[in-house]
């Protein structure tokens, strides 16, 4: 929808770049070509090329964890949101992931960790058996590239809005960027450039809320504006959440709380290859549980620089934003501006150029993740397990090379796909979040039951899967069935997402637990490594409690839960 | 990431805050010698030249912390 709208309101650009803008921009191209170039030499076996050598500090995967997820339409979507939402918004950066990223590091990692798998697919190769892989990784190679190249149409229209860059000349250039240096360095280059990006994005994104701050008078002064721009609700988390009437989102605590916080979130987080690789890439189990703790201390402190900025422009934007049909009809400005509009509003020449490149670094480090993922459940779980099953290391890894460039090329036509025809981008969004419920639903039952069958698993995964179509597909048709599928007929699109999740995933869970009851299990000596009860995992009896994860992640609860009282 | 020889992520990014950091002081220094027609909102402020210079000086930290011959 945000696409759409801007693709019709391609018209004025937003700013002007300065010369000195412009030498900032190619630095970063520079850059980042430079260290592909540069690991060009260190990505020559399967370990290296897909696993980054297994060689990542925690910071360095925990990092890059975060940074896969840090695109630059999470933030200017997010931002947008919270203009028009208010600080709802946050939950998905607070409940809706900080939960599911600890009980990665503490629970889920060892198995991810001690089973040597390379991509979640290859896990459910390893407990639930062929079936289950190949579906899994299908569906996830599949729906992979066609998001990349959906956030590659979005990257280049937001280019040509805020800056009037053509789109074929913002489509080709980041493209073939992201193609050199993946092919060249593997993950271990993608990662490096993660990093890299998030410092970037930061270093980019943070001066707004501090000027913003700054200018509205403080956070009591700011809550006054914006309950004389918007409503008082604006600047409250849970309060309004009583009734799906309340709040400007259209959702009640139980879609938050349930659907999004333990189903959306922990399938995300939990499942989604893009970000579960570079946690896998950690050179120890230690690293590897680490990891995920260190981005959820830094998930909690995005809402400065994304929420904070939307929350900021309802309170000192002179204009009022609305949604696209309004701004398209009046020649204004829509919600999903907002963060460009407060870039242009305070910062000058240099640091405008440092804005833009933050925003192209969270789309490069998006698409990076992309096709990284891709390249490797491709190699792996589809030409290595369907195609290819027996040639030697070094062809899978020129095999992880073409399908890194194979990938670039099918997002750049979905790109062009789209181009031409806006109504694929919302199918292949809701096609995407089809996959990612059920699978957790079949994860975890995987990891921590086990009963699990291999029938069980896969009859689960594919129940799950077909019921959220079908419950899609039931409310597009009938736009009453929204009442049984959200539980109210006032509840929104996003509401509707988060109770799709849920029943999906309690089908899934219903469907794995009957199906396995009735089969017959694996030994137990064959689940060892892979599930909860029949793997040891190694103990930390000897390192210093603030060596721990777990005194960590309690650091992390407690602050988070500190955040959630204080905006309540 | 550089227990065998090789440069740290870390110092590419001291590079990168560096460059951006002298980049962005010299245009506030500049623009403080010629303002501007259109100024940004709180302009007074010269955010260009203390966030340029918090850039550089962490980047200098940064590259001289990782530097490859300190390995």
């Amino acid at each position: 929808m945000m696409i759409r709208a801007m693709a019709m309101l391609i018209g004025d650009r937003l700013v002007r770049l300065a010369p000195v803008d412009l030498v900032i921009v190619v630095f970063y191209f520079v850059l980042v070509l430079a260290i592909g170039f540069y690991l060009k030499g260190r990505s020559n076996t399967g370990e290296d090329f897909f696993l980054a050598g297994r060689e990542m500090t925690a910071w360095i995967a925990g990092l890059s964890f975060l940074s896969a997820n840090l695109g630059a339409l999470e933030l200017m979507g997010w931002a947008a949101a919270s203009y028009q939402y208010g600080i709802l918004a946050a939950h998905w950066y607070w409940i809706g992931a900080i939960p599911a990223m600890l009980f990665l590091g503490l629970v889920m990692m060892p198995f991810y960790y001690i089973s040597k798998t390379h991509s979640v697919p290859g896990y459910l190769k390893l407990r639930f058996g062929e079936a289950s892989r190949a579906l899994s990784a299908i569906s996830f190679a599949f729906m992979t590239v066609l998001m990349s190249g959906i956030n590659m149409y979005a990257m280049a229209l937001v280019m040509k809005v805020v800056l009037g860059w053509d789109i074929n000349f913002s489509i080709w250039i980041s493209s073939i960027t992201v193609a050199v240096y993946v092919t060249l360095g593997g993950l271990r280059s993608a990662i490096f450039n993660e990093v890299l990006q998030f410092i970037l994005i930061w270093a980019g994104a943070l001066l707004i809320p501090i000027l913003g701050l700054i200018e509205a008078g403080g956070w009591k002064a700011l809550q006054l504006k914006v309950a004389q721009n918007a409503s008082v609700e604006y600047t409250h988390l849970w309060s309004t959440l009583g009734s799906f009437k309340d709040n400007p989102m259209g959702i009640h605590w139980t879609g938050i709380v349930f659907g999004l916080g333990f189903v959306i979130s922990f399938a995300y987080w939990t499942t989604d290859f893009l970000v579960v690789q570079r946690v896998l890439a950690a050179k120890d189990l230690r690293a590897a549980k680490m990891a995920p703790i260190i981005g959820a201390a830094f998930k909690m402190f995005v809402p400065f620089i994304v929420i904070l900025p939307g929350l900021l422009g309802l309170a000192v934007l002179p204009m009022k934003l609305t949604g696209e049909a309004a701004a398209v009809a009046s020649g204004g400005h829509s919600y999903n501006e907002v963060l460009p509009l407060m870039l242009a509003r305070y910062c000058g020449p240099g640091l405008l150029g440092l804005g833009i490149t933050a925003l192209i670094a969270g789309f490069m480090s998006g698409m990076a993740g992309n096709v990284s993922a891709f390249s490797t459940v491709w190699t792996y779980d589809i030409y290595k397990a369907l195609i290819k099953k027996k040639a030697t290391d070094a062809h899978y890894v020129l095999m992880g090379r073409w399908s890194t460039i194979l990938g670039v090329l099918i997002s750049i036509g979905t790109a062009y796909l789209v181009m031409q025809f806006l109504s694929i981008m919302d199918y292949v969004q809701a096609l995407f979040s089809f996959f990612v419920a059920p699978l957790f639903g079949t994860v975890i039952l995987g990891m921590l039951w086990k009963r699990a069958t291999a029938a069980g698993g896969f009859w689960g995964l594919l129940a799950g899967t077909v019921s959220s179509i079908g419950m899609w597909a039931w409310v597009r048709h009938y736009p009453s069935a929204l009442r049984y599928v959200a539980l109210s007929s006032n509840a929104r699109d996003m509401a509707e997402n988060m109770y799709r999740g849920l029943w999906s995933w309690i089908i899934c869970v219903v469907v794995t637990v009957a199906v396995s009851l009735v089969t017959t299990p694996k030994p137990e000596s064959e689940l060892v490594g892979l599930v909860y009860g029949a793997t040891e995992i190694p103990t930390e009896a000897q390192v210093p409690v603030y060596h721990k994860p777990a005194f960590w992640a309690v650091v992390v609860a407690i602050v988070f839960i500190a955040l959630n009282i204080i905006f309540w | 990431m550089r227990s065998d020889g090789t440069i740290s992520i870390w110092f590419f990014i001291g590079i990168s805050l560096l460059v951006n950091g002298v980049l962005i002081f010299g245009a506030g220094l500049y623009q403080l010698s010629h303002p501007p027609a259109a100024k940004v909102v709180l302009y007074d402020l010269h955010a260009s030249i203390w966030w340029g210079a918090i850039l550089l000086i962490v980047g200098l930290i940064y590259c001289i912390r990782y530097h490859p011959n300190r390995a």
